[in-house]
């Protein structure tokens, strides 16, 4: 992959270009990165080390690094939720978008397009009206929890909002589309000779598809996954309107952190915290499923 | 009975992915149908059919205040992330230079950043630095989270480029400049389109690092967020609704005139 990448500067007309052009054109987007969101990572690394000041709201560098103690010890709990909601809501949306990625781009013929827009079409709702949607829809009052009710499948006291399976379920949900394009982009990749040359040596469907579809897709793999698990992880406001107190993810503490409590450094610590550890999860992941292909 | 056995796990695959779709489509539906309810304050409960949210989608307190702020700040965003997020993606496309893959890297790292930690850490900078948060520093957080995005989609385009294009125009005695104007450009132009597209509506519909650096500035999302405690008035739901046939109208208009001009050449 290496030696391709190296080769493929030349094969692709990459211009060799001596002059500070490409420089040129990459100061001011990279300025604003910097600034805005370089510095401001360390100023977050600062915060989460500084003690309380003489008035509210204000904050002295203390360097203070039992702060991350503290917090974590606060909030160990909606830390550890955060990521296993995370990993849940993104393999509950692996097990959804795989097989639609395959129809679309296996099985659609001229409607390709068509459902490649429909896929994107409902995020066009805006996320939080989409999230309140799912709420009065399986809410007290809404239809699921009648139904289900009606029938008994559920006692009278059940219901379905203000659990983990609502958060859950919100979460896979809203970040669907970041999981089904990845995938339907490496899927469509994928030459439909190798899968017949595969038929050929007497593979049947299903081998067909776990020996070859399956690696092959394996960058769309990767890449959903993360791009769904990431969002996931940090997300509050699924657990805020699909759950209960007791369904809140380290989102939620951080911006009541942030908000009503005005613990600053505490807040700056938890966010520091979840950063490092997603960024160490998943370098692990890409590691172990073997793409450097991404950056 | 055995027939519509094979007809079944023929058509698997088909059937899941139209469950998948219904699943898609479910809150959309709600959204829309509840968009015609004759409802006051709250809309939780089917109380009738009326247009009157729909000729009066201003008419519940401050949406459209905040549906104004969402525009102000997802075009002013767009803007200029397209413009900063492009040149990058040309200076990756096009030219080999010391530096890149920790470009590739900066260009990254944002978005495997959950978002909660970039406004966090916006919000804690302005703090340090005494700067009142408000509208122009939600605008710097938007672009900031845009251009990774913007480079991406762009960078796609360049590099699936034909050189042979350009190299057709310089053989016809067109200097760098005209080259890149009456070629690359419009080549490019569709890429650069579907990123403004794209940068706009993560914009419009960012909540979480819109409420950690905008201040009092109220937005759509904001809106809806405060306003789900007490239940979302249905005007919220035309705009909603109004925003989604919107965006779905440009994504085909753009799908069709790109189909044609792929049949015309």
């Amino acid at each position: 992959m290496v030696a391709f990448k190296a080769t493929s500067a030349k094969v692709f007309g990459l211009k060799d270009n001596k002059s500070f052009l490409p420089y040129l054109l990459l100061i001011p987007g990279l300025l604003w990165l910097a600034l805005f969101f370089i510095v401001p990572i360390f100023s977050l690394g600062q915060m989460s080390t500084k003690v309380p000041g003489a008035q509210t709201g204000q904050f002295v560098q203390g360097y203070r690094f039992t702060n991350y103690v503290d917090a974590f010890n606060a909030s160990t709990e909606q830390f550890l939720r955060s990521f296993l909601y995370g990993i849940l809501a993104t393999i509950i949306a692996l097990a959804i978008a795989y097989p639609l990625a395959y129809a679309i781009a296996f099985k659609s013929g001229r409607f390709k397009n068509i459902l490649l827009v429909l896929v994107v079409a409902p995020f066009f709702v805006s996320f939080l009206l989409r999230t309140v949607a799912w709420k009065q829809i399986l809410g007290e009052e809404g239809p699921v929890v009648s139904v289900l009710r009606a029938l008994h499948l559920i006692s009278d006291t059940t219901s379905i909002t203000s659990s983990a399976f609502a958060v859950v379920t919100g979460l896979a949900y809203n970040f669907l589309p970041f999981m089904t394009l990845p995938l339907y982009a490496s899927l469509e990749r994928i030459d439909p000779r190798t899968l017949e040359a595969a038929g050929d040596l007497y593979a049947n469907g299903f081998t067909t598809f776990r020996k070859v579809t399956v690696p092959l897709s394996m960058p769309g793999v990767v890449a959903g996954t993360l791009l769904t698990f990431i969002p996931a992880a940090g997300d509050y406001i699924n657990a805020a309107i699909l759950g209960s107190p007791s369904n809140k993810m380290l989102g939620n503490v951080i911006e009541a952190r942030f908000f009503k409590i005005v613990d600053y450094p505490a807040a700056a610590a938890l966010s520091f915290t979840l950063m490092a550890a997603i960024l160490v999860l998943v370098t692990i992941y890409i590691r172990k499923a073997g793409t450097e292909e991404l950056l | 009975m055995k027939q519509m056995k094979k007809w079944f796990s023929k058509n698997l695959i088909r059937i899941y992915a139209f469950l998948a779709f219904t699943y898609l489509f479910i809150p959309v539906l709600y959204t829309f149908v509840f968009s015609f309810n004759d409802s006051r304050k709250t809309n939780l409960i089917w109380k009738g059919f009326t247009l009157d949210k729909w000729k009066n989608p201003c008419g519940a307190p401050d949406v459209c205040n905040a549906l104004g702020n969402s525009f102000i700040i997802g075009l002013t965003a767009t803007t200029i992330s397209t413009v900063l997020g492009t040149l990058i993606a040309f200076a990756l496309g096009r030219y080999k230079f010391k530096g890149r893959s920790t470009t590739n890297l900066l260009i990254f790292l944002p978005m495997a950043t959950p978002e909660i930690v970039l406004g966090a850490s916006l919000l804690t900078m302005f703090v340090n630095l005494g700067v009142n948060t408000s509208m122009v520093t939600a605008i710097i957080a938007h672009v900031m989270f845009c251009i990774s995005f913007v480079v991406v989609t762009v960078k796609a385009r360049v590099a699936s480029l034909d050189p042979r294009l350009e190299q057709a125009a310089m053989d016809l005695y067109a200097n760098e400049w005209q080259t890149f104007r009456r070629v690359t450009l419009p080549l490019v132009a569709p890429g650069i389109a579907a990123a403004a597209l794209l940068a706009f509506s993560l914009s419009f519909d960012d909540f979480i690092i819109t409420n950690f650096t905008a201040g009092t500035v109220n937005t759509f999302p904001r809106f809806v967020y405060v306003s789900a405690g007490r239940g979302i008035p249905a005007q919220a739901n035309v705009i909603g609704s109004a925003m989604f046939f919107l965006a779905l109208f440009i994504v085909i208009a753009a799908q069709i005139t790109s189909s044609r001009r792929k049949a015309k050449i």
